[in-house]
């Protein structure tokens, strides 16, 4: 079931009473997500992605704007209707009743034509306890299981009324580190043995990369970039998608561009052929670094960090806007020292170039075979 | 060593209380259990005349008593869930309006904060007799063409509906003020996940609100029991301190007219009768705890 959102906007008054105003949580949303796919939305906290969520489910009606299910226009239909299946948070298993009776509860809620025998009930039960591979807990209570466990639970009480689209709210944030890898790989499992189209929320960004067909980056209920996560990575349309994606995240600088040359305080770096004049920000990958006798980007040593399987060097420059810039490199390759400093030369394709004031991307022709 | 010595500390701080508690609880409790069984103790002179049962068979076949006992049974039993049941729907419908609701829930609490006779006073100009008028509530049943009926001196079943209806108003604002707030820290993310499912309110009320909030429920049942047991003033409050005449006495007040009342000066009934009143508080308390184990969830 594709998700049509058309010109979607919800507007909250704002809380403080005195100031007046508003506060636009999602700002004219119109994409559009294909059937069978999973896809992430991305953004900080407070950038509206819950509450695209929520319209999406009809726990919130939306200011204007239209949400398409397939071609049935649900924007007015209240949530029970909609059949959408959504995972909170926190959960929200019913404490008091057993695995199988929460998985149960939405089925004993059919009536009419839908009404299915006890039988037919269990059935269904199992078959979605076999899904999330918990049909051995079937007997125990949400708090005698572990926070992975739970989170199963309630995507087999989400999935097993059959939903149109399964919506899931912060799936992996209750979870530690080990479990969360697991889960998260889990999910997408579920996602394609079911191929139902799933939307997941999150505020990071491994997340959303690992495991989405598609990613939707928001930040203050605008829409900033959407697109295979991939794609994203290596094409930020502005410096706020530049800075969002990737870890360690992207290294940026206060530059300039003279002369179809990018500048990055006196040194030029990079030749930026077709960019007019004009002071820009400049990002720059982590891995986007190679060491190299002479090479044109020279910063100062801080450190460097062994990690196994590559190398993290930390160093700092005048023109950078954070502490210390960060370089992954391989381990094989050996780092260029030069007095205290460390010269590198750049991959053209990991170096993005923004307008300063609206950090918009502004891009540049690169050189073949780079 | 080292441990003997705090030991001695920690006792230390709990001394003024365990004096306090030993002097004005501890003691005076086995000194009722010891009165009990004292034959014609007498408070004046200290002295008795015996030791064994007797009490308790004078109080087992005094009709006082046995009338005071049916009287405080009736009460507990209507009393009690209706209480419960009625504060439990208008904490529902509290819950449920938006506007207004603070001002309802300061309406609805006022009683707790008003002194028993104040309303006491009210409730006998709602309900009383006199040479001038019927009172308020017969003018009303006079109004749909009723019967008026005397419900301060009156048939005994009026006089238990006046008293059950002042326990019952003067019960509720209590466990509103406890239902609602057990009712609001429900998470709303449950009514989410039931309206996503279609659950039918009714469904929504009896599987999800009714076991949230049934440990608070439980403990209402059971301060409700033991708060009924021991009523005796608003018996007074209604009926004036001759409860005996009235007919409408209760176990406390027939403890308390066997030390000072009219029938006055006999402690070691009256012990035998508070000791029975505790013997049936308990045995309902457990009655209810082992009937919670099921039914409430933790």
């Amino acid at each position: 079931m594709k998700i049509v959102l058309k010109n979607l906007t919800k507007v909250f008054p704002s809380r403080n009473k005195k100031e007046g105003g508003e506060v636009i949580a999602v700002n004219n949303f119109d994409f559009e997500i294909p059937d069978g796919k999973l896809i992430g939305l991305l953004g900080p906290s407070g950038c509206g992605k819950s509450t695209t969520l929520n319209l999406i489910c009809g726990l919130e009606p939306p200011t204007s704007g239209q949400i398409l299910f397939g071609d049935d226009d649900v924007t007015h239909l209240p949530p029970e209707n909609r059949g959408v299946g959504l995972v909170f948070q926190n959960y929200a298993l019913y404490p008091h009743l057993t695995v199988e009776e929460n998985i149960m509860f939405p089925l004993q809620n059919l009536r009419g034509k839908d009404k299915l025998s006890k039988e037919e009930m269990r059935e269904r039960m199992l078959k979605a306890a076999r899904l999330v591979q918990i049909e051995s807990l079937l007997e125990r209570k949400p708090s005698e299981m572990s926070g992975g466990q739970q989170q199963r639970v309630a995507i087999a009480r989400a999935l097993v009324k059959m939903p149109r689209v399964l919506l899931l709210d912060e799936p992996l944030s209750n979870l530690d580190a080990r479990l969360r890898l697991q889960t998260r790989e889990e999910i997408r499992r579920i996602q394609q043995e079911t191929g139902i189209t799933t939307v997941f929320v999150t505020h990071d960004q491994d997340e959303a990369m690992s495991i989405s067909d598609m990613i939707v980056v928001m930040k203050d209920g605008i829409i900033q970039q959407i697109g295979a996560p991939q794609e994203v990575y290596d094409d930020p349309a502005n410096l706020f998608v530049a800075q969002f994606l990737g870890t360690p995240p992207i290294n940026t600088f206060d530059g300039s561009v003279k002369d179809g040359l990018l500048y990055v305080g006196d040194k030029a770096i990079l030749e930026t052929p077709g960019v007019k004049d004009q002071p820009v920000s400049v990002a720059i990958r982590p891995e986007g670094f190679i060491p190299k006798a002479g090479g044109r980007f020279v910063s100062h040593l801080e450190r460097v960090e062994v990690m196994g399987r590559d190398t993290s060097v930390v160093s700092t420059h005048p023109n950078s806007r954070n502490t210390f810039i960060r370089s992954i490199i391989s381990a094989n390759s050996k780092l260029v020292k030069d007095g205290s400093n460390v010269t590198f030369d750049l991959y053209p394709n990991k170096v993005f170039i923004f307008d300063a004031e609206t950090g918009a991307r502004i891009r540049f022709d690169l050189k073949d075979g780079e | 060593m080292k441990m003997k010595k705090n030991d001695l500390k920690g006792w230390l701080y709990l001394l003024p209380a365990i004096l306090f508690l030993g002097v004005f609880m501890v003691y005076p409790l086995i000194d009722v259990l010891v009165y009990s069984f004292e034959e014609g103790y007498n408070s004046a002179s200290q002295t008795y005349h015996g030791i064994g049962l007797y009490n308790y068979a004078y109080v087992l076949h005094d009709p006082y008593f046995l009338q005071a006992v049916r009287n405080t049974f009736l009460l507990v039993i209507i009393t009690v869930p209706v209480s419960t049941g009625i504060a439990l729907l208008i904490s529902l419908g509290l819950n449920a309006i938006k506007p207004l609701r603070d001002l309802f829930q300061t309406i609805y609490f006022l009683p707790y904060v008003t002194n028993t006779l104040a309303v006491g006073l009210v409730f006998m100009i709602l309900f009383k007799k006199t040479a001038y008028t019927d009172g308020l509530v017969n003018l009303m049943i006079q109004w749909f063409g009723g019967q008026s009926v005397d419900f301060i001196d009156g048939p005994y079943w009026a006089k238990m509906f006046v008293l059950c209806f002042y326990t019952v108003w003067v019960v509720m604002p209590f466990k509103i003020l406890i239902l609602t707030s057990a009712l609001a820290s429900v998470n709303p993310d449950y009514y989410s996940v039931a309206r996503l499912d279609a659950t039918p309110n009714w469904r929504i009320f009896t599987k999800i609100t009714l076991p949230m909030i049934s440990p608070m429920i439980f403990y209402l049942v059971i301060t409700g029991f033991i708060g009924a047991f021991k009523a005796y003033s608003d018996a007074v409050a209604l009926f004036g301190t001759d409860l005996n005449a009235a007919g409408m006495n209760t176990i406390v007040g027939y403890v308390y007219d066997m030390l000072y009342g009219n029938s006055g000066g006999y402690p070691s009934f009256a012990s035998a009768a508070a000791l029975i009143l505790f013997v049936i508080v308990l045995t309902i308390t457990c009655v209810n705890l082992l009937i919670s184990k099921k039914h409430v969830y933790r």
